[in-house]
């Protein structure tokens, strides 16, 4: 799905014209990427669900985990379409039982994932979900919660790369699959 | 009302969901038995059932949107909207959603919380269902209600994996009908 334009299959155009830009948010100068355009149309959704399921289902990807908030948008319909469990990496103290956290770099300080110790086995071949890419730093600290368990993290899938934040050098050498490049 | 009352009493698929959900003592603070649903997740028959038995319920019910409240309404309502071909909305906390919003308040045991909308997202005379994990009180499905009925839509029902003792014998929350899949796990052992 990333790379040539003569491969694109048609439904990513019909995707990339509901994402909303909305300039200016959370701050000045930043263009934010606004999915929920995305989901008030059901053919939008509906293909970037099956992109992916059509993508992943015959892997044998156990595990889909999804970044909180928006990654719990669009990872639990793949784990239910491909036959995998959905893991919630959430941000501190949400999740009530015993949890492993990393800790990743925002613009001003640091913030962190937590995941529930237990959740994900030794060797479960993992997806990592979220709504958009930029620096790559939270995927990367999700790569490490899982790897640290573990676990074979497969590919990363976004629904939207900004390929000017060069995210996609900060995976571990971990691939990337996104659906829309927005410069 | 719960589902077992209302067409599927004896379904297995509820004794699944209920074993899947596991019980956090004292979480987020001491004398709260948290009823956490991430090992439902993990479970995917379990979510399975879950996701089929609300598709069933709602699929020719005429529902055009799905809302989900922040965050594990998310982790259930957009794959429900999905199956019944309705949009998704998301309801979240205050300064996330980057469009024009509204939002309303809500009490919690101590202090106010807002839910936000975008404004655009759902049209007058729209058939919506809410959906969360949980509902205890149903401070937050209260103030979801009032959003969706400030923008003219009509709320058919609110769904709920869990409710909570409070809700047991109160079908209706601000005159709409809820609807709960299962009761708390290991309340019994906590009284």
């Amino acid at each position: 799905m990333s790379g040539n334009k003569e491969e694109e299959d048609p439904r990513i155009n019909g995707i990339k014209t509901k994402i909303r830009v909305v300039p200016d948010f959370p701050k000045k100068g930043i263009m934010f990427q606004d999915i929920t355009t995305v989901l008030l149309d059901p053919k939008a959704f509906k293909d970037t669900i099956d992109l992916f399921v059509e993508r992943y289902r015959d892997k044998n990807i156990s595990v889909v985990a999804g970044i909180e908030a928006r990654g719990f948008l669009f990872g639990p319909p793949i784990a239910l379409a491909i036959g995998a469990k959905f893991v919630p990496l959430r941000k501190p103290k949400k999740l009530p039982g015993e949890t492993i956290f990393e800790e990743y770099e925002l613009e001003y300080g640091n913030d962190r994932l937590e995941m529930h110790v237990g959740a994900v086995e030794v060797g479960e071949r993992t997806l990592i979900v979220d709504d958009l890419i930029a620096t790559g730093g939270t995927l990367c600290a999700a790569i490490n919660l899982l790897e640290r368990v573990g676990a074979e993290v497969v590919e990363c899938a976004c629904v939207i790369e900004l390929p000017e934040l060069q995210g996609k050098q900060r995976l571990k050498g971990k691939p990337l699959c996104m659906l829309v490049e927005y410069r | 009302m719960f589902a077992a009352e209302n067409g599927l009493k004896g379904d297995p698929r509820l004794e699944a969901i209920s074993a899947a959900i596991r019980v956090v003592p004292n979480f987020p603070k001491k004398g709260i038995m948290f009823q956490d649903i991430t090992t439902l997740l993990l479970d995917h028959k379990a979510f399975k059932h879950t996701i089929d038995i609300f598709v069933d319920r709602y699929k020719d019910m005429q529902i055009s949107v799905v809302a989900g409240v922040e965050a594990r309404g998310f982790m259930f309502g957009p794959s429900i909207a999905l199956a019944i071909g309705a949009k998704f909305v998301p309801l979240r906390k205050p300064g996330k959603l980057p469009g024009k919003v509204i939002s309303e308040s809500y009490e919690l045991e101590y202090g106010h919380d807002r839910l936000e909308m975008h404004v655009d997202a759902v049209e007058p005379l729209e058939r919506v269902i809410i959906i969360d994990d949980l509902v205890a009180t149903g401070g937050t499905l209260s103030a979801a209600i009032s959003l969706m009925e400030s923008q003219g839509a009509e709320v058919v029902e609110c769904a709920c994996v869990i409710g909570l003792p409070e809700v047991k014998g109160q079908h209706k929350l601000k005159g709409k009908p809820l609807y709960v899949l299962v009761e708390p796990s290991g309340l019994d052992e906590f009284c």
